[in-house]
């Protein structure tokens, strides 16, 4: 079987991100960008269910600018086998990404997907759901376990709730979310063997999908600001204002 | 033409973040449909039709709906959504999973997590863990919309007097995917989304053993406890408590942070409360730059002064 993991290269989670003055987005020239830390883990669960006997093949495919080939290099040193870039430098949204996975999914006829259950700059948490939708196949997302049964799979979701299990038919969409696994960290020799990888370049025309966004950005804006208060000598002046002055306990 | 709202039920209640939901579709009109989808769901059917707001509820029963699957959910929801503007349902993990396939059916872009109505079309959503506001425009015939309850006020549970009616294009079932369990951890605490007080603890805790001093000034207060995205992955609690960027999002009047340093996706998801105090050992951590009350201490010997202190009051 294989498994496609799809990935997005974002602003690095450790940067405080800083709104451009003239409101147009967020100012990603000269910062440090990574792999979205949910697909990390997305591809570290293809390896391992590699590693484990249940798959034979990882394909990873991103949707982005020329320089998502350093995520797509940072898959292949994680144990992924090929990569493909669909090049393209508009801000593609959740919906055309689907569309633009299901052509690939179309080709490379994947027996799971697995990807992110969000990327941590638009926070839309859509892709995955979308792209089952338009396969109709079932979709198992906020993954916190994955366990292969006869034909399927059983998933844990986190859930508000909770965790939620499911079981559901391969083919199939599973997000992941942060407790399903610890990313291993790339050694240098895999590093070397990454470059040597496949790695095909595409672009949406090829795959004749038409990626207009239907949803404008009007504007981006700092947050309504919140300061800081006053420092409490101890408790019992915390108690005293919480109770006197807050009005709240 | 109307706005349709998916509500979260148990079978017989409307869940409380549908309320916060249908105070978002008031802002755009009035024609507002509950579409009530379960297996043996009259009584949810029943209390939706009390809603303030509601105009009407579209009760679709059927065996194939129990569960919320989203296989199942998605092609209903997208067949009700026929006529309709605004198909809305609350941003947690019920709308998060159903609401993106309905969109895709409909070939719709979505609208995640919106925190402020602007017009019919254009909407104020968070990103970047909300160190971003984005306004945006859909230019799409339906809007799809995930609304996030903290930012909307809750409309009554009663007063209403809406007709319900069975919905008449039941989808058949998908088939894809089955219900298995779902291990929730049960509690006699008010619940994290909805409660007025939130207790949360950090990493600071050391241990889940530790981690439950929190339980005793959380009882007197009458508060919900919460946790940190390290308290959670270090297994003090179980993911249910996490408040925060990928957990949940919570706007209590009074939020006291415990040993929790204030990461950026940690604060996501609180800083919207009203009220917030932190306690933490270390006077540089970032939790205090949002704190309207700070106290520099160590948590071990806080917790029980506050347990003490709050005796004093009554």
């Amino acid at each position: 079987m294989k498994i496609l993991v799809p990935i997005k290269r974002v602003v690095d989670y450790n940067v405080r991100i800083r709104v451009k003055k003239d409101g147009s987005g967020v100012e990603t020239a000269n910062v440090k960008m990574s792999m979205n830390p949910f697909c990390e883990i997305s591809v570290e669960e293809a390896v391992r269910i590699v590693e484990a006997g249940k798959a034979d093949e990882i394909v990873v495919v991103t949707i982005g600018g020329r320089q998502c080939q350093e995520i797509l290099r940072t898959a292949l040193a994680m144990g992924a086998d090929r990569a493909i870039l669909v090049e393209t430098d508009l801000a593609v949204q959740p919906l055309a990404i689907a569309k633009l996975l299901k052509a690939i999914v179309e080709k490379e006829e994947p027996g799971l997907i697995i990807t992110g259950k969000q990327a941590i700059d638009d926070d839309n948490n859509q892709t995955g759901q979308m792209l089952s939708a338009l396969l109709g196949w079932p979709q198992a997302t906020f993954a916190s376990s994955i366990e292969f049964t006869g034909g399927g799979i059983r998933v844990a979701r986190e859930v508000d709730d909770g965790l939620e299990t499911v079981d559901i038919k391969l083919p199939s969409v599973v997000t992941t979310d942060l407790r399903l696994n610890e990313p291993r960290y790339v050694k240098l020799p895999n590093i070397m063997k990454a470059k040597k990888k496949p790695l095909d370049v595409m672009t949406p025309d090829d795959l004749g999908i038409d990626v207009t966004p239907s949803i404008e950005v009007l504007n981006v804006a700092d947050p309504p600001a919140r300061s800081a208060g006053v420092r409490v000598a101890d408790v019992q002046e915390l108690v005293d204002k919480l109770h006197n002055e807050a009005k709240v306990i | 033409m109307g706005i349709l709202v998916i509500a979260e039920h148990d079978k017989h209640a409307i869940r409380g973040a549908t309320l916060n939901t249908i105070g978002a579709a008031v802002q755009l009109g009035d024609d507002i449909t509950l579409l009530v989808a379960g297996s043996n769901c009259g009584a949810a059917a029943g209390a939706g039709a009390g809603i303030t707001g509601v105009s009407r509820v579209l009760h679709a029963d059927a065996p194939h709906y129990d569960h919320g699957l989203a296989e199942e959910l998605a092609p209903l929801v997208a067949a009700c959504s026929e006529g309709m503007t605004h198909v809305l349902a609350p941003a947690n993990t019920f709308g998060k999973n159903l609401m993106p396939r309905v969109a895709a059916l409909l070939d719709v872009g979505m609208i995640a997590d919106v925190v402020s109505v602007e017009s019919a079309d254009t909407f104020v959503r968070p990103i970047y863990a909300g160190n971003a506001m984005a306004t945006v425009k859909s230019n799409d015939a339906v809007k799809v919309i995930t609304a996030r309850a903290t930012n909307f006020d809750a409309v009554e549970a009663e007063g209403g007097a809406a007709p319900v009616e069975a919905a008449g294009n039941l989808t058949d079932p998908a088939g894809l995917s089955g219900f298995v369990s779902l291990d929730s951890p049960e509690s006699e605490r008010p619940e994290l989304t909805s409660a007025k007080i939130i207790l949360s603890g950090g990493r600071g805790f050391g241990s889940g053993e530790n981690f439950r001093m929190l339980e005793d000034v959380a009882d007197k207060l009458g508060a919900a406890i919460g946790a940190s995205r390290a308290a959670v992955d270090a297994g003090y609690v179980s993911n249910d408590y996490q408040v925060g960027q990928t957990g949940k999002i919570v706007a209590p009047d009074l939020y006291i942070a415990i040993g929790i340093s204030g990461a950026i996706q940690h604060l996501a998801g609180m800083k919207e409360s009203k009220v917030i105090v932190a306690i933490n050992k270390d006077e540089e951590a970032p939790i205090f730059e949002i704190a309207d009350y700070g106290l520099v201490a160590d948590l071990f010997q806080a917790l029980p002064e506050l347990s003490a202190e709050l005796d004093k009051l009554d």
